[in-house]
């Protein structure tokens, strides 16, 4: 863009400038377009040009900000450089909640887009790392009549703090074979029944739901959510005999690809006859073999979902991948059973937890048998790895006979 | 008047085109016609195509309203987007298929990102509009993502490669489960101001938001004192007190980690572990990151076995191997001494030399 010998065009973002540069889409490409509009957010890409110079965010702690009636949805930011960068003096973010599956209407993406050139600085994240829409930037005054034209245009915000996260589902039955129960409804479901805990921070810390179709957990909720659904059968793998002799025949390695790739070794493969054996009892259904010969395989009928607890990335007491605490469970609306046992459980953390102590963290404290005794859930192998392998255990009061009191 | 509160989200089925919403739980099989490509077939053999682009993330309205356009030209105005922020086109007529691509070529909006390619980066906000970064997020995805995009418009790995980068260990990209993690750090203790501490700081969620209790209340000025030699700079005392800045020109850069999955395939979920604990922040291109990344990259191209994970590829050839062929130094960063590190030694002669 610039020319030599053109003094007026000298940019006043060079180092920027070079990430416009390369195939991937640029974000500073978007910024400048966004700038062209609203003049103000090129302080953005002249701010970010500063810390890309001093190699130093300048961004202060949120302040408290909101939109009347919820504790989230908003969050405070400000430049702590207001001095240069007017234009970002306060540049808060609003989460806005997604269409479950993030499907969109051009009509409703359109609306959205315009109430955010009205109220905002133009830029966004489609999306935020937890799913929300993000609208990245506005003034505090600028909150609330944003807030009100978003929900009469049928959008409504996410959650922030020490709240319900916005639950998020993979596309499941709306457009994959392998969801095993309903992702999306689900989720649907959920973010509707508990609008009061998404949306007005009440607890030790964050809580986040994710529902994945089937073990493949395109949503990563083994890993992002202190509540993960995966879904899962546990009956027999359906095989079609003719795809998979069609697979034999175009030169797939069965006895490699598939059979000495599945973890349990559950699997036989017959190179004459091209048949396939599934020994489905000691199938741990890893999903490995139907999503290499998926025009063959398929999860069974008897359809339904895991449930874990815990997952969450490291602050403050490490990363933890979610820990099964009930293998097997139907799912079907209204999700009842599921309902219930999230309104206990979250009032056991709310009565035991610290400040920012999130529930993995709490039954990790407090010890894995507490929790199952406090959800009334019975402790079976399927929730460890192994047993334990120290002489350190606990016996409840009323299970070893009390010594009488000594005179 | 404030808006109408607690309305949650727009009802999903009311964005899906009416394909999708007769065939809803009724889906067949699919197939990746090629890199980017979908076609979905239904029990009752209606097909969709699904084309899937990479997306900046970070975009603005101007750019959204583009995919509008487009979707309304070839996709009766329905599109999604992904968890990893891709675009996905739909498209109910076939015959929109190929001018759909190649307008899409024509955008210079690249085309990928299904099989065993690399799709696009999960990340966070990095220096754009966060408070607590150790490093940019657009930044380095966008130079990484230049280098690799290779990787992404062709499937030519031996499994699906998930990169994601977080710019603080408050990962609100939650990286810990990804086959390369790009994670900023802070190396040095936090700056205690303690003039100003007791005016915005409460003392004693301060002193617990430490995992290593490194804090202890200072008596004479009412604030606090940091025991720096206990100090991991995670940094999550500065996000309970600004009070306590740890940011710094050359104490903040890039860690990577290898061998985390999320799937249950083969192998189960796993934690990505350390590879390299220090790359400086080198805006705007990153260019040292960016080799480091590729490295490992092409590595497991030429090692792993066909469907292997990185850390698949990793538990299989050893971690000893893993250093060797990579070139990367281990070092005492890379031994654990946090909550779980004796389950992270070695307590077996089996090893390989």
């Amino acid at each position: 863009m610039r020319k030599e010998g053109d003094l007026m065009a000298k940019s006043e973002t060079p180092l920027l400038d070079e990430l416009e540069k390369g195939p991937w889409p640029s974000f500073v490409a978007d910024i400048k377009m966004a700038a062209k509009r609203k003049p103000t957010t090129m302080d953005l890409l002249r701010q970010l040009e500063m810390s890309y110079r001093d190699k130093v965010g300048h961004w202060k702690h949120g302040g408290i900000v909101g939109v009347r009636g919820y504790g989230s949805g908003v969050i405070g930011r400000y430049s702590d450089r207001p001095d240069l960068f007017p234009g970002v003096e306060h540049f808060h973010t609003m989460r806005v909640n997604m269409p479950t599956g993030w499907f969109y209407t051009t009509k409703a993406l359109r609306t959205v887009c315009d109430i955010w050139d009205k109220y905002g600085s133009g830029m966004t994240n489609f999306h935020g790392s937890t799913g929300d829409i993000i609208l990245l930037g506005t003034t505090t005054p600028n909150l609330q009549p944003c807030f009100d034209e978003l929900s009469a245009n049928g959008f409504d915000l996410g959650g922030s703090g020490s709240a319900l996260r916005t639950p998020s589902a993979c596309i499941g039955p709306g457009r994959c074979e392998w969801a095993c129960y309903d992702t999306l409804d689900m989720i649907n479901d959920i973010t509707h029944t508990f609008q009061m805990e998404l949306h007005r921070p009440m607890w030790p810390y964050k809580f986040k739901v994710k529902c994945g179709g089937c073990p493949n957990d395109c949503v990563a909720s083994i890993a992002r959510a202190d509540f993960s659904i995966i879904g899962t059968w546990r009956d027999n793998i359906q095989i079609n005999d003719d795809a998979v002799t069609k697979y034999a025949e175009s030169g797939l390695d069965i006895a490699g690809e598939v059979v000495g790739m599945c973890p349990t070794r559950c699997m036989n493969y017959d190179e004459k006859t091209k048949k396939l054996k599934i020994d489905n009892g000691n199938c741990t259904r890893c999903m490995h073999c139907i999503n290499v010969m998926h025009h063959a395989l398929a999860p069974g009928k008897d359809r339904g979902a895991t449930i874990l607890i815990g997952g969450k990335a490291p602050i403050l007491e490490g990363a933890m991948i979610s820990w099964v605490i009930i293998p097997f469970i139907k799912l079907q609306s209204p999700y009842q059973e599921v309902k219930d046992l999230l309104a206990k459980l979250w009032d056991w953390w709310d009565e035991n937890g610290k400040m920012r102590e999130r529930i993995g963290e709490l039954i990790n404290r407090m010890g894995m048998r507490v929790f199952l005794k406090e959800m009334g859930l019975k402790p079976i192998p399927q929730m460890v790895r192994a047993p334990r392998s120290n002489p350190y255990y606990f016996w409840w009061p009323e299970e070893v006979p009390q010594r009488k009191e000594a005179k | 008047m404030g808006g109408k509160t607690d309305i949650g989200p727009p009802y999903f089925k009311n964005f899906m085109h009416p394909m999708m919403q007769k065939n809803y739980g009724n889906w067949k099989d699919h197939e990746i016609l090629k890199p980017g490509v979908l076609m979905h077939i239904a029990e009752n053999g209606d097909k969709l195509w699904s084309v899937r682009v990479g997306g900046a993330r970070l975009v603005c309205t101007d750019r959204i309203r583009e995919y509008c356009d487009i979707a309304e030209k070839y996709c009766e105005g329905y599109l999604r987007f992904t968890s990893r922020h891709n675009v996905e086109f739909l498209v109910f007529d076939e015959k929109n298929l190929n001018p759909l691509l190649d307008e899409l070529k024509k955008r210079n909006y690249p085309v990928g990102g299904t099989g065993n390619s690399i799709t696009s980066i999960v990340h966070t906000q990095g220096w754009v509009h966060c408070h607590t970064p150790a490093t940019d997020a657009s930044g380095p995805v966008k130079a990484v993502m230049d280098d690799l995009i290779e990787y992404f418009t062709e499937m030519k790995l031996p499994g699906k490669l998930r990169i994601a980068l977080a710019c603080c260990l408050n990962m609100c990209g939650a990286v810990h489960c990804s086959d390369i993690a790009i994670l900023g750090i802070h190396r040095l203790p936090p700056l205690v101001d303690n003039e100003k501490l007791p005016k915005i700081c409460e003392v004693p969620t301060t002193i617990a938001s430490c995992p290593t209790h490194a804090i202890r209340p200072d008596t004479k000025t009412k604030g606090v004192q940091i025991n720096n030699d206990r100090c991991m700079y995670c940094g999550n005392c500065y996000t309970m007190c600004p009070a306590l800045p740890l940011a710094d020109a050359e104490g903040d850069g890039i860690s990577i980690w290898v061998g985390g999955k999320v799937s249950n395939a083969r192998s189960g979920p796993a934690f990505s572990k350390l590879a390299i604990p220090f790359i400086p922040n080198t805006p705007p291109r990153w260019p040292e990151t960016v080799k480091a990344v590729r490295n490992i990259v092409e590595k497991y191209a030429e090692g792993a076995r066909k469907h292997e994970r990185v850390g698949e590829w990793i538990e299989r050839i050893g971690w000893e191997r893993f250093f060797a062929v990579t070139g990367i130094e281990f070092t005492d960063k890379h031994i654990d001494d946090f909550r779980l590190a004796q389950t992270t030694f070695r307590s077996t002669a089996q090893f390989r030399f």
